[in-house]
């Protein structure tokens, strides 16, 4: 379309602050300018997605909840308490109280906290690793892929929360092994990813200019293929939170994730689970909890597929 | 002696049955400051060769000398001082997450290169785009401003031998022209020497001194713009190329499906 | 203005009327014009649509068959095919002038060409679609249309795959579908654009004889002057969105208009050597003059 009658840029505002006229000036004046303006525009677009948005919103709020826990909670999350055990919602106990008199909603404050540094601690764990064995296995083919490619086969090819199981059963029950585990079953699949991703950027003319200029291969990886995959990673991963999230609480369910008394939403749902029948609180709460966040997670990552998918920008 | 020379180049791919000798035995010589192009249809190896003398593709046999130099398959890194290349898709050749400043700054921090500023600034100037595109992203430029950033990002190097793949075959006619102008300009200024490879005859004849004609890998004729510009041509497949580059001649179809079996066995 | 352009003798009674054709996209940015009215005729000859990218020549073509994009609004004073009014007729008198009456062969026929279906019951299948007729009617029928497109083995390439064959012979495939509901008018949006001169000669003779032999109406758009100049009979040259200049085929190179003298100067011709090329100036006026 470069002869065609382009669209008339809108005319510069004077009213416009000093901030957005930066943001949204034809010319960029610095790297820093174009990489900002870069940023707004896909902001621009993802807050045109209201159930992006809302997944957003659910994420920022959980982050303040898990900051700001002492303050919120109404109650010391371990005080037992069994004057007040098996109490319904009231305006003492907001969600009631579970089997010893505990305040459910301080323990789904606190909580947030511990499933917080599960999904972070795994996303820092899985992302480099599947980023770095994907393009190195794809970008250098032959050998090194397979070899690779095998090893992640392996991991691949037992279901995930059995493996994890097995991890755990090997390594002990705790909170950190359960992320260890969850860590170690959730890499593969963005492996697989990232070297999809690498195959196609490989033999694009653009790191064959690249090489042409006498990149390394260290250069080339790190600097033109992991740019261009990182997007889809980080979709991914995103929507990966929601399953960490499940296996997490499905560890603590099993009684191999976070020991108790330590608040966390799988544990507590797990113990719930036997007084359901006739004090449904106890469990239903957190079960609530589980489902706000990963479908949070799932929404916020489809938002950011819009926005960050290199094959959106011409 | 010339400044470029290829002997007996040959490349191959594939094993067994599917084996397809892509570039099949060629040889030629292009002198300092010359301009050499080779023509072909798609799938005749003009690309192929363009691969191997630029070190993209390493498996190829014959010689390959530059500045008399015998030249491994795998090149050093003072190579791609000398060497560079403009590629034929310019939506394809520059990364989507580089502005126009990084794509230019890679050659400088790879070679460790100093004065990065002043070299942008007169590699921008010299493609005649002002520093205005300095922090645009390729998404924001049009195709004819896209290849100019491409062949300032070859230039910055300041290499004596350019490879050209299609360079304005994806561009519309009047962008053509002004990128060929440029071409044309940066030669004579850097005193470079180019090898154009393209389908299109008149472009090479505009822009080469001399051209290779390659049909199946071979190379069939070699001659002079003078003698394509006057049609004193010997080859028939020559021949048939200059007919049919002049438009549509219903005479020029009527060996329709004699090359009908020669091109599905290509493919 | 299509009063005023030269038709070749041969072509008879135009079967398409277009009067002030308009396409307008809705963007975030506003509307923009691909198309800002535009008028002409085509019968039974070869017309020539000009232009470089952005001209609006392809959504010229598409618009004919009302397959423009969603956010695009096409407008028209007037816009009939053999006495249809293409803009007013319903979805279902649509589908049967698409195919049946008019084709458009595109770009790639890779793209075009189911990769799972042979090729052969791709072509009966388009027969079938338009005619009544038993399965074994069809495939004679394609047989047929296989070897009128010059396909020399037209029993055993009917069922290869669209992988099997070349780019050439896929677009003659291409083709031969396009043609077996025996369609009136042809479009032809950048057909032979991709493929290497020998096989484009053949393709271009395909056209050629079935515009002089079956009395078809062709819509030759591209954006080689050369080949526009040589094979067609009258040329339309579009720029942003409006037609500049209409004139014989064979009268390209005394063009006027300084948009299409501008295109030819700046081509590289083989017969003589120029130091430089002459660069394209553009004249805003030429978006706002009337024509």
């Amino acid at each position: 379309m470069s002869q065609g009658p382009a669209p008339a840029t809108a005319p510069p505002e004077a009213s416009k602050s000093g901030l957005k006229a930066w943001l949204t000036a034809d010319v960029a004046l610095s790297t820093t300018q174009a990489a900002a303006q870069r940023a707004y525009f896909s902001w621009l677009r993802f807050q045109a997605n209201p159930l992006a948005l809302a997944g957003l919103v659910v994420l920022v709020l959980l982050l303040l909840m898990a900051i700001f826990a002492p303050l919120i909670a109404t109650h010391d999350p371990l005080l037992q308490n069994l004057e007040h055990r098996l109490q319904p919602s009231s305006a003492r106990h907001w969600l009631g109280t579970d089997e010893v008199g505990r305040d459910v909603f301080s323990r789904i404050v606190y909580g947030s906290r511990v499933t917080l540094y599960i999904v972070l601690l795994v996303a820092l764990i899985v992302a480099p690793i599947g980023l770095v064995v994907g393009t190195v296995a794809g970008y250098f083919g032959g050998l090194i892929d397979t070899a690779l490619m095998r090893i992640t086969d392996v991991f691949l090819a037992f279901p995930g929360l059995v493996l994890a199981l097995a991890f755990v059963a090997a390594l002990g029950p705790g909170l950190e092994n359960a992320v260890i585990a969850i860590a170690l079953t959730s890499w593969p699949g963005l492996a697989r990813l990232a070297r999809a991703e690498t195959l196609v950027v490989r033999s694009s003319d653009y790191i064959a200019a690249s090489r042409l200029q006498g990149a390394s291969s260290f250069r080339i990886i790190w600097r033109h293929i992991m740019p261009m995959c990182l997007p889809s990673l980080i979709v991914r991963v995103t929507l990966n939170m929601a399953g960490v999230i499940l296996t997490a609480a499905g560890l603590g369910f099993l009684g191999l994730g976070a020991q108790p008394p330590m608040p966390e939403w799988g544990t507590m749902l797990s113990t719930g689970r036997r007084f359901m029948l006739d004090h449904w609180w106890i469990a239903a709460y957190p079960g609530i909890a589980i489902l706000l966040v990963s479908l949070a997670f799932n929404l916020f990552g489809d938002g950011l597929r819009d926005v960050l998918d290199p094959r959106s920008e011409g | 002696m010339a400044l470029l020379e290829v002997r007996d180049l040959a490349v191959t791919f594939g094993v067994g049955d599917s084996l397809t000798r892509a570039v099949d035995g060629i040889s030629f010589a292009i002198e300092a400051g010359q301009s050499y192009g080779l023509v072909g249809e798609s799938g005749c190896g003009k690309s192929t060769v363009l691969r191997a003398v630029s070190g993209l593709n390493p498996d190829w046999t014959g010689e390959i000398l530059l500045d008399g130099q015998r030249l491994l398959p795998r090149r050093e890194r003072a190579f791609y001082k000398l060497v560079q290349m403009v590629f034929q898709d310019p939506y394809g050749s520059l990364h989507p997450r580089h502005t126009v400043n990084a794509a230019l700054m890679e050659p400088i921090i790879i070679h460790g290169l100093d004065d990065a500023n002043g070299r942008i600034v007169r590699a921008l100037d010299q493609v005649q785009l002002g520093p205005r595109f300095r922090f645009r992203y390729p998404h924001q430029l049009s195709g004819g401003q896209r290849q100019r950033v491409a062949i300032a990002r070859a230039l910055i190097l300041e290499p004596k031998v350019l490879l050209l793949d299609e360079p304005t075959s994806a561009l519309d006619v009047s962008i053509q022209a002004e990128v060929l102008n440029l071409l044309a300009d940066i030669r004579r200024d850097n005193h470079l020497t180019f090898v154009l490879v393209s389908h299109d005859l008149a472009v090479v004849a505009h822009m080469c001194d001399r051209l290779g004609v390659m049909l199946k890998g071979r190379l069939v004729e070699e001659l002079s713009v003078e003698q394509l510009q006057t049609g004193a041509v010997e080859n028939a497949y020559t021949r048939h190329l200059l007919a049919a580059s002049k438009g549509y001649d219903r005479r020029l179809a009527v060996r329709a499906d004699d090359t009908d079996l020669a091109v599905r066995d290509d493919g | 203005m299509s009063e005023t352009s030269p038709a070749s003798p041969a072509a008879g009674a135009p079967m398409l009327a277009i009067e002030d054709l308009r396409v307008r996209f809705a963007t975030p940015l506003g509307p923009v014009d691909a198309v800002r009215g535009i008028s002409f005729t085509v019968g039974r000859e070869k017309v020539g649509i000009v232009g470089e990218s952005g001209s609006g020549k392809s959504m010229t073509g598409r618009s004919i068959l009302r397959l423009t994009p969603k956010s695009a609004t096409v407008t028209a004073r007037r816009m009939a095919f053999e006495g249809l009014d293409l803009l007013g007729a319903s979805e279902r008198e649509m589908r049967a002038v698409r195919g049946r009456r008019i084709s458009m062969i595109l770009q790639d026929p890779k793209f075009s060409l189911n990769p799972v279906v042979r090729v052969g019951r791709q072509i009966s299948e388009a027969f079938r679609v338009h005619h009544k007729a038993s399965e074994k009617e069809a495939r004679a029928r394609a047989l047929a249309m296989l070897e009128a497109v010059q396909i020399r083995e037209p029993a055993r390439v009917y069922d290869l795959y669209p992988h099997e064959v070349s780019g050439g012979m896929g677009q003659r495939i291409m083709i031969a579908m396009m043609l077996i509901p025996d369609p009136a008018l042809l479009i032809a949006d950048e057909s032979t654009s991709a493929l290497d001169v020998t096989v484009r000669m053949q393709v271009l003779a395909i056209l050629d004889d079935l515009v002089s032999k079956r009395g078809l109406g062709l819509i030759f758009i591209s954006h080689d002057l050369n080949l526009v100049a040589t094979f067609c009979d009258r040329v339309l040259i579009m720029y942003a969105g409006r037609i500049v200049e209409t004139c014989r085929a064979q009268d390209l190179a005394n063009a006027r208009h300084p948009y299409t003298r501008g295109l030819l100067d700046s081509l590289p011709r083989l017969g003589e050597r120029r130091e430089r090329l002459a660069v394209l100036e553009r004249d805003p006026a030429w978006l706002e003059q009337e024509l």
